[in-house]
Formats: structure tokens, C-alpha cells, sequence
């Protein structure tokens, strides 16, 4: 949103497009109740600035370069772009446990999204695991919801955290941040060693076993939020053809991709949170509208957060006592409920995907493939179109010149 | 201030507050989304729409992401469970 | 010949390989698989996994029949993974100059015994509800399948070194020739007799060899399990195959045992890159919709590209390499390699162990094509 904007400002035609209902992402979903403040700023500029809102659509191919297809619900749009900024974000990394399947076991930003989208968890005794800052993040928001929070359990040790709270006072705003969520959580048993072992219950969840110094106990719950940190959403720029180095993005301070027509900001270049993606959002939208000058002028700032960002990193490696939480009959790739015993005889990524299905379902590996890349070391593939399912009809669908051209297009999701 | 509007989910009318997805719609109706391929009930996970653990039949229409869909008045949800 | 590490040496561990390896060690040979990747991850990774009976040619009809019978005779055994299901193909005729070809093969295939039924337009609908109205009718071959290639690839090569055939995956091959095998690390491995199987890659290894690769493209789809019945071929497949030049698309559609649809075909010649080519793509699936237009609102989840090996004459290479006495080919199956691979294993090692093979082998001699060089 914010390059979106910014670009706008430099007197470009500049759209956005998010498959999501409505702008925002993650973190700002639905964000009308006045507990964001940057986010209603940046709508309200990106709006003064006419950008155009192109909601509900999923960018699934580039037939043609400049030319990218997305599709809607009962429709499909052609963009045709001269700039592109990605800022597809990030998503959370599931790792499979004894009972992760079953329904009410969320990702800890997926049960807050679910509330965001209505759902109502008043009374509701939750326990959020994993590990991230987004832990503590969400087990604020689900209190103030009325969810009733029994534990929070991050696999980081106790030290790697006061590392990490320690560059989080380095940080402006962060220490307000912190004292704030110190506050909204008071009096909620937070453990870190802690992880869960299995989670139980017949067609629903019904309780979760959490490991805590060598000793585990189980909790009755009702909902398990529970996400290993984030991982970067990837499959645009690799589709594009941008270059990927250790799984994030490549870009140079411009946030230029290796493609000199496109950009990207945010999380897919690095995981570093939303004051980080804020500032290079602004810099891409500055650079793709031709303001240098300006985009130098957030060079340090940008600076300041990247070490946020490398804090971040260190602070929540995951532990290698995760990687042997699955038994054998564990699902690793829930769409096509492959279980483990059958993935560790696989040798690689592709092997496992052409002998086991893994990775070949709708999800299109988002979920079992970071799994897998921390279960076994395995590298994913290339990644081709469609990069999200589409209906064959938008899938039969020639570029050609039928939409108005815009001179810039920011996408999100992915 | 929101409104309730109500949908079906398996015949089951459910109501929720209006700009509820369907998804928060089949978790009150105390139902699963869909049934895994070893028939392993399945709801949603991501919130995002990128797991595809959340899929129903929207009006018929099989495989819709019910995280990423608004509930409008009279929708019929099915679970294939 | 008595100091060869093994007797015999397979380059290529796809389905030709693997039936190659499973047949050697059914017979008592000593046998080593290489492969530069992992099992089945060339053309067998990438194809429709379609048995069918085609009859192009008596060659290939005899190929192809041959090899279906040792389908269906080792079916039982096959795991369930390997998703083997005769559901048959129905060879569909949208007008009337295509329901003549379906009384031509129909009388051809039921000359030489094999099993078809002439569909007039309302049979068709009957059997598959999900075909556009108005087509002509179609011929039903009851006993053709599918199956999974990886995991047939898999299940051959597995049974073979049950017998204690050795394999060697993710390793290169530099060069091979007279009972060597010169691997891309410096090892080497010596044997009786060598087996190039490499499909796309086998004139790499042999100079010489006319081996075109023939791209194509696919696209499956999410699950809607009863959409789809049978193998549905159009009949304008025998002009796209038959096309020795020019780029072609023609609709087929096959029911995976997990209620996706995979949607054929296309073929290219001269197309190197892997890409997934968009023009092509669009072709191929405008047709697939203009066949079953229920298609259109279905989820697409995945598309891909591969390879075929395609010989000048549009037959498999399958027999001694006159340049070489050490050297045997079983390569160029073009799109028919998941069908003859049963067969092709049988005639050829019938060739190396002197046994007598149950078909005629002159058509599929590499020296078929030596000779056609001499005379030119």
C-alpha cells in the first residue's frame, strides 16, 4: 500500500491488486477500528492519490512480459504494466505434529484472521504456540476478543528472546509496542522451551499436549493457534523469473529485482516486519515513479529496521527437537495426506513429489513445502504457472490488449 | 453496529454477523470444512486462503475457499463430511 | 567378457529402463540401473500414463497389443500406487468424416482381436454425460488403461532389485560405449552388453541416433471425482501424431484414480526450453473446452511440459547398435512409452539372451535405420 501510494504521489497510473476482499493483508486486515493508525494514513493517501483498487483478484501467470492474468471470481483481468512492484508478503510456516489436522488446530495469524473475519472466540479457551514475535501479537488480540488465553509457548529459548527484546528496545516505537502487549497480557502463563508434542480430541481438537524442559503436559482447549514464524511468499518474482538467493528476493537499494522493470518490497526480500516493509514499500514506490532523490532520503531508516530484521532471525531459529515431532502416520502434505514414513524414504523434493503427490495439490506446496525444506533439507522446484488455481477458462485466456494499462501495478498475496 | 444474516450449511441455517465468511459460518455451524482424501475431517488452518483446508460447495460451485468468501443471505454451504 | 562387472548395464531408470531391468533379473542376468536424476523423472514423469492399443501401423499395433497383455497380466501385482485402471478409451468422433475412421478401426481392431464397441451419439452421452451434445459417437476400446508412471517406474525397478539388480540414481553418464559406462565423477562401470534407454537423452550418448524431442504440455485439475469415465482421445489425435513437422494440439482427457482430470495433448518439434508455453497452453485447452465445457469452471492446479523421444518413422529403437557390439538401444517411444515398455523389455532382451521373442522384432531394429543411411 505504501508503494502503492507513494508511486501514485510521483503522478504515475498506478494499481493495486490483492486477493484478498479488501486492502490491507495480514496485518491490517480489516483494520476500521482505529487500532491501526498507519493503516487508515495509507489508505487515505492512496486513495488521494487515485490509485486504483482491484480487490478479490489472484495473479496467476505472466504470459508475456508486462502482461500479468489475474483472476476473479466470475471474471479474469489483464494488466499490462511498464513497473511492477510485488509486496506478496509472507505466510506462516506449519510444522506437523500428532493431531495438527484436526479442525480448531490453526495458524496462530490464522485463528486471529478467522476472528478478524467473524469469527467469535469469547470464552474460548485458547493456547498459542510456535514461535515469533506474531505469538504474542495474536494472544493479545484473541484476549481483547474475549478468548480466554492459557498458555503461550514459544520453542525459542529463554535467552535467544532476551536478545531479542533487547534489539527490540533499540527499535522506535517498539519498546510503547512491547509494554503494551507486556500489558495486554498479564497474568497469561508464557513459556518458551515450550513446544507442543501432539494435539488430541475425536472430529475436533480437544486438548494439546505442550513439551516445556523435558516434561509435557496436556491442556483441554478449544482452539490451538500455532505457527512457526513466517516464510516469505515467493512464487511471483520466481515466476517472473526473478532471482531468489537463500529463499528471499534479490534486490539492490532500490529494491530493484534482478528484472529491471520490477520491484519488490516487504517480506519476500527478507523477513523483518511491518515498519521494515512499510519504509521499503516506499522506497520501491519511489524509485518505480521515478524519485530517486526521495527513495535515498529512507535509505536509513531502512537501515534501522533491517537490523530489526536480523534480530528477528536469530531470535526464532527453530529447533532440531522439531524435526522429529511427527510419528510415522503424521500427514505432512495435507492436501494429498501424505504421511511421514512415506516422505522419509523419499531422496528429494521431486522424488517425493512424483512418487508421493506431495506438494502436487491445490496448495501448491505452501504448506508441506517449508515443512518439508526444515523436515528434510530438501529444496523446492521451479515454480510455473498457475501459481494459484485458476479455472481452466482464465488458464485458456490469450493476453491481449482488453484492460486499461497501468503504468505500475503493486500486488499483493500470493 | 453489524447486521446477522443467515446462511445454510448442510440445511443447517447458521446466522452471522454480516461481512462473516463462510468459513466462520461452517465453524459455528460446528461442522468440518471438507473431508481429506484419507478421510480425516479438515477445517481451517491458514486463514488466508492458501492452505485449501477450508473448501466447500458454495451453491453448488466445489473447491471455493470459504476464508476468502463473504456470506450473503441465503447461501447454501455443503462439507462434502 | 569374464572380467565385466555386470552382465548388463541399463543407462536410464525411466519406465523402458525399469521394464528393461525387471525383465533382465527375471531371466538370472546381473544387472546395474544408472540414472542422472531419481526414477521415472524424464518422460515418465511427465506423460499421461495412458495403455493403449494404436494401430498406426501393424508394427506399432503389435507393439502395443503385446505390451497391453503384459499389463494386464502383471496387474494384479501392482501396488496400489501405481493406480493401474482399465477404464478403457473412447476414441471420440465429432462429425461424420470421424464416425467413418470409428467403423474403419473398429473393423481393424476386431480383425485382429481386440475387444471395441461402436458408440453411436446417444451411447456416447450415455457413457460420458460430460461431452459437449452433437457428437457424432465414438469407438470404445474397453481394454486399454491408465496408470501412474512414477510409481510404475518405481514398482519395476523395486522388483528388479529384489532380484539384485543394483542402482545407481542421481548419477551422470560422460560416455558409454564398447561394455563401458564412464560415469560423470570419474567412476566407471563395465559391462557384457549396455542398454541406452535414456529416452531424450539417449543420442547424447550414442552419436547417430535420430531422436527429436517432441514437447508437450498438460494440465490437471483439481478433484471432481465422476466427471470423467473413461480415456477420451479425440480422432484428429492420429493427425497430431502423425505430423511429423508442425506444431499440433488434440483433446484428450483421462480420469485419475483420485477424481482429477488430466488434460492432453500437444506436440512440438523444435522446441528446446522446458517453459511452459503459453500460445500452446491456450490451444490445447480451448480444445479440451470446446469437448467437455464443464471443464472450464474447473479448478486448475497444475501444469507442466515434457519431453517425448520421437523417431524419424515414429517407431521405437529396440535391438543391437551395429556401431557397437557391446551396445543394445531401447529408446525413441515417443508418446507409447508407459504402453510398450512391458513389450519393448521383452523383445529386447529376448535379443540379448538369444531367445526367441513372441513378435516380430524387424520394425523396431535400430539397423532398420542404419540401413535406410546406406541406401541414401
Amino acid at each position: 500500500m505504501t508503494a502503492a501510494a507513494r508511486a501514485a504521489e510521483c503522478d504515475v497510473r498506478v494499481a493495486i491488486v490483492d486477493d484478498n476482499l479488501s486492502l490491507g493483508g495480514q496485518i491490517w486486515r480489516r483494520a476500521t477500528d482505529g487500532s491501526m493508525p498507519d493503516s487508515v494514513r495509507w489508505t487515505e493517501r492512496l486513495r488521494a492519490a487515485k490509485v486504483t483498487e482491484l480487490c478479490g483478484l489472484r495473479v496467476f501467470h505472466q504470459p508475456q512480459v508486462g502482461i500479468l492474468l489475474a483472476e476473479g471470481v466470475d471474471d479474469i483481468h489483464e494488466l499490462r504494466y511498464d513497473k511492477l512492484i510485488m509486496a506478496t508478503g509472507a505466510r506462516e510456516r506449519f510444522l506437523p505434529f500428532p493431531g495438527w489436522t484436526l479442525p480448531n488446530v490453526m495458524g496462530a495469524g490464522g485463528l486471529q484472521a478467522m476472528v478478524k473475519s467473524g469469527l467469535p472466540v469469547h470464552g474460548k479457551r485458547v493456547v498459542v504456540a510456535g514461535t515469533g514475535p506474531l505469538l504474542l501479537a495474536v494472544a493479545a488480540y484473541l484476549r481483547e476478543h474475549g478468548a480466554e488465553l492459557l498458555r503461550i509457548c514459544d520453542q525459542a529459548s529463554r535467552s535467544s528472546l532476551a536478545r531479542f527484546g533487547v534489539a527490540l528496545l533499540r527499535q522506535p516505537g517498539k519498546m510503547v509496542q512491547g509494554l503494551r502487549l507486556k500489558k495486554a497480557l498479564a497474568g497469561v502463563p508464557f513459556a518458551t522451551n515450550s513446544w507442543p508434542v501432539a494435539a488430541q480430541g475425536e472430529q475436533v481438537l480437544e486438548s494439546v499436549t505442550i513439551s516445556r524442559e523435558g516434561t509435557s503436559e496436556t491442556i483441554a482447549c478449544d482452539y490451538l493457534a500455532c505457527g512457526f514464524h513466517l516464510v516469505p511468499a515467493t512464487e511471483l518474482p520466481s515466476l517472473l523469473g526473478c532471482e531468489i538467493e537463500n529463499g528471499y528476493v534479490r534486490v539492490d537499494d532500490f529494491q530493484r529485482t534482478t528484472l529491471p522493470e520490477v520491484f519488490c518490497a516487504g517480506e519476500p526480500t527478507g523477513i523483518g516486519g511491518i515498519e521494515l516493509a512499510l519504509v521499503e514499500g516506499q522506497i520501491a514506490g519511489l524509485a518505480a515513479g521515478g524519485r530517486a532523490d526521495e527513495a535515498r532520503s529512507l535509505f536509513g531508516e531502512r537501515k534501522k529496521r533491517r537490523a530489526f530484521a536480523q534480530a528477528l532471525d536469530r531470535a526464532f531459529q527453530l529447533r532440531t527437537e522439531l524435526q522429529r515431532l511427527a510419528s510415522p502416520e503424521t500427514i505432512v502434505c495435507r492436501c494429498e495426506d501424505v504421511p511421514y514414513s512415506r516422505l522419509s524414504q523419499c531422496s528429494s523434493w521431486r522424488a517425493a513429489k512424483l512418487q508421493t503427490r506431495c506438494g502436487m495439490g491445490p496448495c501448491q506446496g505452501r504448506v508441506c513445502g517449508p515443512a518439508t525444506q526444515f523436515l528434510f533439507n530438501w529444496n523446492p522446484d521451479s515454480v510455473r504457472p498457475p501459481i494459484f488455481p485458476v479455472r481452466l477458462e482464465s488458464f485458456a485466456v490469450t493476453a491481449g490488449v482488453s484492460e486499461p494499462v497501468y503504468q505500475e501495478v503493486t500486488g499483493g498475496h500470493g | 453496529m453489524s447486521n446477522l444474516l443467515t446462511v445454510t450449511v448442510n440445511g443447517v441455517a447458521v446466522e452471522v454477523a454480516s461481512q462473516a465468511t463462510v468459513a466462520v459460518a461452517v465453524v459455528l455451524a460446528g461442522q468440518a470444512c471438507r473431508t481429506s482424501v484419507s478421510g480425516q475431517a479438515r477445517g481451517p488452518v491458514c486463514g488466508m486462503g492458501i492452505c485449501f483446508e477450508c473448501r466447500v460447495i458454495i451453491d453448488g460451485k466445489p473447491h471455493c475457499r470459504s476464508c476468502q468468501i463473504l456470506c450473503e443471505p441465503g447461501m447454501e454451504v455443503r462439507t462434502d463430511g | 567378457m569374464s572380467d565385466a562387472t555386470y552382465d548388463i548395464a541399463i543407462v536410464g531408470a525411466g519406465i523402458v529402463g525399469a521394464a528393461c531391468a525387471h525383465e533382465f533379473a527375471r531371466r538370472g542376468l546381473r544387472v546395474v540401473v544408472v540414472d542422472r536424476d531419481t526414477v521415472g523423472s524424464g518422460a515418465t514423469a511427465a506423460g499421461m500414463g495412458h495403455i493403449v492399443v494404436m494401430d498406426d501401423s501393424e508394427a506399432q499395433f503389435a507393439l502395443t497389443r503385446y505390451s497391453q497383455h503384459l499389463w494386464q497380466e502383471l496387474r494384479r501385482e501392482l501396488p496400489d500406487d501405481v493406480e493401474y485402471d482399465q477404464c478403457g478409451t473412447i476414441w471420440v468422433a465429432s462429425d461424420e468424416e470421424e464416425m467413418t475412421e470409428v467403423r474403419r478401426k473398429h473393423d481393424h481392431y476386431r480383425e485382429r482381436g481386440v475387444a471395441t464397441q461402436a458408440l453411436d451419439a446417444a451411447t456416447l452421452r450415455n457413457f460420458e454425460p460430460n461431452l459437449r451434445p452433437g457428437m457424432a459417437g465414438g469407438l470404445l476400446v474397453p481394454e486399454d488403461g491408465v496408470l501412474y508412471p512414477p510409481c510404475a517406474a518405481r514398482f519395476l525397478l523395486e522388483r528388479a532389485q529384489q532380484h539384485g539388480v543394483q542402482v545407481r540414481l542421481g548419477c551422470s553418464v560422460a560416455h558409454l560405449g564398447q561394455g563401458r559406462i564412464a560415469l560423470s565423477d570419474g567412476l566407471e562401470i563395465r559391462a557384457e552388453f549396455i542398454v541406452n534407454a535414456a529416452g531424450t537423452g539417449s543420442p547424447d550418448l550414442t552419436s547417430g541416433l535420430e531422436i527429436k524431442k517432441r514437447k508437450g504440455h498438460l494440465v490437471i485439475t483439481d478433484r471432481y471425482p465422476g466427471f470423467l469415465r473413461h480415456q477420451l482421445v479425440e480422432l484428429g489425435y492420429l493427425k497430431s501424431a502423425h505430423s511429423v513437422s508442425s506444431d499440433s494440439v488434440a483433446f484428450n482427457a483421462q480420469p485419475r484414480r483420485t477424481g482429477q482430470v488430466l488434460i492432453g495433448s500437444s506436440r512440438q518439434y523444435g522446441a528446446e526450453h522446458k517453459e511452459v508455453d503459453h500460445a500452446m497452453l491456450v490451444w490445447m485447452l480451448r480444445r479440451a473446452q470446446e469437448y467437455m465445457p464443464g471443464l472450464r469452471a474447473m479448478s486448475t492446479v497444475r501444469s507442466w511440459t515434457g519431453f517425448r523421444a520421437a523417431t524419424p518413422d515414429k517407431l521405437p529403437l529396440i535391438g543391437p547398435w551395429s556401431a557397437d557390439k557391446s551396445l543394445f538401444l531401447a529408446t525413441g517411444h515417443e508418446g507409447l512409452g508407459i504402453t510398450t515398455s512391458l513389450g519393448t523389455a521383452r523383445i529386447l532382451v529376448d535379443q540379448v539372451t538369444g531367445a526367441k521373442p513372441e513378435i516380430p522384432i524387424e520394425p523396431y531394429l535400430p539397423s532398420r535405420v542404419s540401413r535406410e543411411h546406406a541406401h541414401v
